[in-house]
């Protein structure tokens, strides 16, 4: 799960990483309202959207007075912004975050994250704020500093001074360093993140820190230890297939083929796709119906897949494990009346009761095909997409 | 033989809740030596023949068990795990899905040192075949043999096995280690085993996006392994960003794509199934038995 950058801020604030005075605000009045309430200027206004690289889409801007926050904010709102990760589509701003501008010295970056290979908790800083990490990974790797702190004590005072160090921070800039660090690592802790980006922390003509931008990426698996997190979930900023998905506890993710897929278990469900491409398609999502295909789940799962117009059949595959596949065959048969299936659909089942299985679905009167193995079910339903036959 | 279970492992579950109880039934069937259960509170009670303990060391010293399977829900099961360590117990399956991270990282350190090994989290178990079932598998797919199948996926594994299994390969041992970020047992740990275990004569890993232990598993095939094996990897069509159902299965700064960790698997002389119709097959381009 994401977060807007002004609901982070929030979040960072409480647990005392310094950041911008600022505010949230829906219309180009209140922008101005608010602008005049936090200070002096200058101010950013900075469009909240999923999604970064917003400067460089237009969706970062600079207002001197308070009249300019008004009709930034208000040309801002509604536009639709695109960047490098929002897709061609681009999002609309339906919100804005009006903050103190500040004197920036130095960029730097840092971010927490789980390490997969370590198992820890790890903790990264770079010379180089306000660029792409990945691409500084990729080019200048030594310009990377990283600690992997001990789950059971916790991220240490001399780790962090070795990191602040490496940044070469010095004088009273080190012991603010050290706060810094050990501010953001109770957060990512105290909120189960599975990853916190600073980027750009920036040392201010001052000589403050200032966490200018976050981001933070959270635990799915947590999120019921933080309920108050939860509810800044912001579902317009999601794929609505996704969310439809998530309500009914199905796991779907939305591709861009015309091949749809229903599958149990999330690694034959990558499976199934990747052998859709192989065989010449190209599949329309990835869905896994979980260990039991009810009637109930297949329906839903159906509609799903169907509510994407691009959807020109439908692959069914499910290995049947515990469940029997004349149990799953029944599914599949009232789930496909239910939604008055119109496209082709090609289902593959294997397991206890196959046989029975699929005489079922071969008596069902329904335009099902049924499939002998993985391979011949791509096969079958990449040739009744393109129209080859029946 | 086999790696990590056979048929004279005495297995106790934790969380004998339905799941748990529907599970340890169906190993029992089997002919799993299901030797008891732990239910906080429901000690000296009996459910379906199963003796219930309230704690596991308690059921460790009346059982005798070497071994626990895991169906506690998500919120509870790192304490779960964490219960079975400390019972000093050799092996731990924790089949649970839904575990938040950081506990896991807990866990990890907090078993650093000690001897029991963790296989899991939100996994479909273990399986000798013929000998000993641990977890939620159907058992009827697989068949006694010499090939010995590793995976992060659960109904894949079993799309694997039951290839195996048509074209007349049982296998030694099937683990199934699970699809989260943060585990117990790696690819690389089952490679080990099997090349020590001298029943098992060839392997089938699959693998998925996400992290680099496929990558560390074939560099070990490569320097250490005398056994031939092949392997697939799922989500060649897995957009980046996006977490395709397993927490661990996700394409994160371009990095644990696919094709990275067939190229590195086809490098270090793993016969890699492009299609995951044909990874029986691509066994077989290395080995006969």
């Amino acid at each position: 799960m994401n977060i807007h950058e002004y609901q982070a801020k929030a979040i960072l604030r409480k647990f005392g990483v310094p950041v911008p005075d600022g505010h949230v605000c829906y219309n180009g009045a209140s922008a101005r309202e608010w602008a005049k309430r936090l200070g002096d200027g200058p101010w950013v206004v900075k469009a909240q959207i999923h999604a970064g690289g917003r400067g460089k889409g237009g969706g970062v801007k600079l207002a001197r007075t308070s009249e300019e926050v008004r009709l930034t904010a208000r040309d801002m709102l509604g536009m639709t912004l695109r960047t490098h990760q929002t897709g061609p589509d681009g999002k609309v701003v339906t919100r804005v975050l009006v903050e103190n501008g500040c004197n920036i010295g130095r960029e730097l970056y840092v971010s927490l994250l789980v390490d997969r290979a370590t198992c820890k908790v790890t903790v990264m800083a770079s010379t180089e704020g306000g660029m792409d990490i990945e691409e500084v990974a990729a080019k200048t790797p030594e310009k990377i500093f990283t600690e992997a702190v001990d789950p059971l004590v916790g991220l240490t005072g001399f780790q962090c001074r070795k990191l602040a160090f490496s940044l070469g921070l010095e004088g009273k800039l080190v012991a603010k360093a050290v706060k810094v660090l050990e501010a953001l690592y109770t957060t990512f802790i105290a909120c189960d993140c599975s990853l916190l980006e600073i980027n750009p922390l920036v040392v201010t003509k001052e000589g403050d820190l200032l966490a200018l931008d976050a981001k933070f990426g959270f635990d799915d698996n947590a999120m019921f230890r933080h309920l108050q997190i939860a509810d800044m979930r912001d579902f317009d900023e999601e794929d609505p297939n996704e969310v439809e998905a998530s309500q009914h506890d199905l796991s779907y993710v939305s591709l861009s083929g015309n091949i749809g897929c229903l599958v149990n278990g999330a690694g034959l469900a990558m499976a199934t796709m990747d052998i859709i491409k192989f065989s010449g398609g190209e599949p329309a999502n990835f869905l896994d119906v979980g260990g039991g295909a009810t009637i109930e789940r297949v329906t839903e799962a159906f509609k799903l897949i169907l509510s994407d117009r691009n959807v020109k059949g439908i692959l069914v595959n499910i290995f049947g494990g515990i469940m029997k596949c004349d149990v799953i065959a029944t599914g599949v048969i009232e789930a496909a009346k239910q939604v008055s299936l119109q496209v082709p659909l090609v289902v593959r089942l294997e397991g206890t009761n196959v046989e029975l299985g699929k005489k079922m679905l071969a008596d069902s009167g329904l335009n099902i095909v049924a499939a002998d193995g993985m391979a011949d079910a791509a096969k079958k339903i990449v040739a009744a997409v393109k129209g080859e036959g029946k | 033989m086999s790696i990590l279970i056979d048929k004279n492992t005495k297995v106790i579950t934790q969380g004998l809740g339905a799941t748990g109880l529907f599970h340890a039934q169906g190993a029992r069937e089997y002919g799993t030596q299901m030797v008891g259960g732990v239910t906080p509170g429901k000690g000296g009670t009996t459910i379906d023949g199963f003796t219930v303990y309230n704690t596991v060391s308690e059921a460790v010293h009346h059982t005798g068990a070497q071994a626990s399977v895991i169906y506690v829900p998500p919120p509870f099961a790192a304490d779960s795990i964490m219960e079975a360590v400390d019972a000093g117990l050799d092996l731990v399956i924790c089949i649970t899905e839904g575990i938040p991270v950081l506990d896991m990282v807990k866990v990890k350190q907090y078993m650093t040192g000690k001897k029991t090994r963790l296989v899991g989290p939100n996994c479909p178990g273990v399986i000798t075949p013929g000998q000993c079932k641990i977890g939620i598998m159907p058992g009827y797919i697989h068949k006694p043999g010499k090939v010995g199948v590793v995976s992060r996926s659960g109904t894949l594994t079993y799309e694997a096995v039951w290839q195996l299994t048509n074209v007349g390969m049982g296998q030694s041992t099937c683990v199934g280690i699970g699809g989260d970020p943060v585990n117990g047992t790696s690819h690389l740990d089952c490679l080990q085993m099997f090349e020590e275990d001298p029943d098992t004569e060839a392997v089938i890993m699959i693998g998925e996006i996400g992290g680099n232990a496929e990558e560390e598993a074939a560099r070990f095939v490569k320097e250490n392994m005398t056994k031939p094996v092949a392997a697939y990897i799922a989500g060649v069509t897995a957009p980046p960003g996006k977490r395709m159902g397993h927490a661990g299965a996700i394409i994160s700064g371009g990095k644990g794509t696919a094709a990275e960790k067939v190229a590195v698997l086809e490098e270090c002389g793993i016969a890699v199934a492009q299609s995951p119709a044909d990874m029986a097959q691509a066994l077989m381009r290395v080995y006969r038995p």
